[in-house]
């Protein structure tokens, strides 16, 4: 009767080792990701080293469901640059083009004007009431690069967040599963 | 280990790195290529040269644009950007840039044109410093890839000025 109750013991203890060991590889896999993330935001000096274009107002060049990657320096502002930023009381990025720069002579501060490339008119109508400029803390990043169609899983998650679930829950499923 | 699960993971993850290679050495290959673009632009007319009601310059002109860009065309190439920016200096402003004209060149074959146009966005300066100015028309061009990373460059052309007085 006692080896009974000495195995039964062992299981317990294997399983609950077992979990532990599970749930911190999983923790371990979620920092990972959460440290490029961060360092991808160090190298390249701007909050969101990577954007999914959602609109169509870029087009032919930038089609919805691209994802660009964007670059921030210290070098100034010029005409032609693909630039995005963000509107005050906006929560959402805008990726467009400048076309207009007046930089000031002796404080280095800018007055930018900005339009999307398929768009007829700038973008004083998506500016906030009463600006007519944009200045340099609005803007995020330059867009150095781009990838097609990589963007179209976020902006599917965004938009149909039961995906999003579904693809977590079968995740979990997954760890938990899984002997290794 | 020999699993559906297994097995379709790994192709997954292997099919990625692969498009993500092949991206990069597509984006790679457009540092080799020989580029020797050339652009003239001619002033034909001022239209409109004035002071608007609060206060500001504006000019109006038509502009004869010829370039030759075709070499700037790879097969990594989508679309290439052009635009004409009027540059110039204030005593406010160091650097004022004032986009006059752009177009979007889809292929090779419309890389080398010659367009007669008058200014697509309004030219404003930040005061009233326009009469008599001396400023460059730049051609810029943006070179957006297929995959990859996007290069810009420019011409500037020097010598352009605006008249004494208004019209």
């Amino acid at each position: 009767m006692g080896w009974i109750g000495e195995t039964v013991d062992s299981i317990k203890s294997i399983q609950i080792r077992q979990l532990f060991i599970q749930a911190i590889s999983l923790g371990m896999i979620v920092t990972s990701a959460l440290i490029i993330w961060k360092a991808l935001m160090c190298v390249t000096g701007s909050e969101s080293p990577v954007v999914v274009v959602l609109s169509g107002s870029m087009e032919p060049g930038f089609k919805r469901g691209d994802i660009l990657f964007l670059h921030m320096s210290k070098d100034p502002i010029r005409a032609g640059e693909i630039v995005v930023f963000n509107v005050d009381g906006r929560d959402i990025p805008i990726v467009h083009r400048v076309i207009k720069v007046h930089e000031r002579e002796n404080t280095g501060e800018v007055d930018v004007l900005t339009k999307g490339d398929n768009n007829y008119g700038d973008d004083r109508l998506l500016y906030a009431e009463g600006q007519l400029w944009l200045h340099r803390h609005h803007i995020m990043g330059r867009a150095v690069g781009f990838l097609p169609y990589v963007g179209w899983v976020t902006i599917i998650m965004t938009e149909k967040p039961i995906i999003k679930y579904i693809l977590i829950g079968a995740l979990g499923l997954l760890v938990i599963t899984s002997k290794d | 280990m020999h699993t559906f699960g297994y097995r379709a993971n790994a192709l997954l993850t292997f099919a990625v790195t692969a498009l993500a290679f092949i991206c990069a050495i597509a984006s790679f290959s457009d540092k080799f290529s020989n580029q020797n673009p050339s652009a003239e632009i001619q002033i034909l007319n001022i239209n409109r040269f004035k002071k608007q009601s609060h206060g500001n310059d504006e000019v109006s002109l038509t502009l004869d644009i010829s370039a030759d860009l075709q070499s700037l065309f790879t097969w990594n190439t989508k679309q290439l950007f052009v635009f004409v920016a009027a540059e110039y200096e204030t005593p406010k402003n160091s650097l004022n840039q004032v986009s006059l004209w752009d177009a979007i060149i889809p292929d090779k074959e419309h890389a080398k044109f010659r367009i007669q146009v008058s200014n697509k966005y309004r030219f404003i300066d930040q005061g009233q410093n326009l009469r008599g100015k001396d400023f460059n028309l730049t051609l810029h061009w943006h070179v957006m890839p297929k995959t990859g990373k996007m290069f810009a460059d420019k011409i500037v052309m020097p010598g352009y000025s605006l008249p004494d007085a208004y019209r």
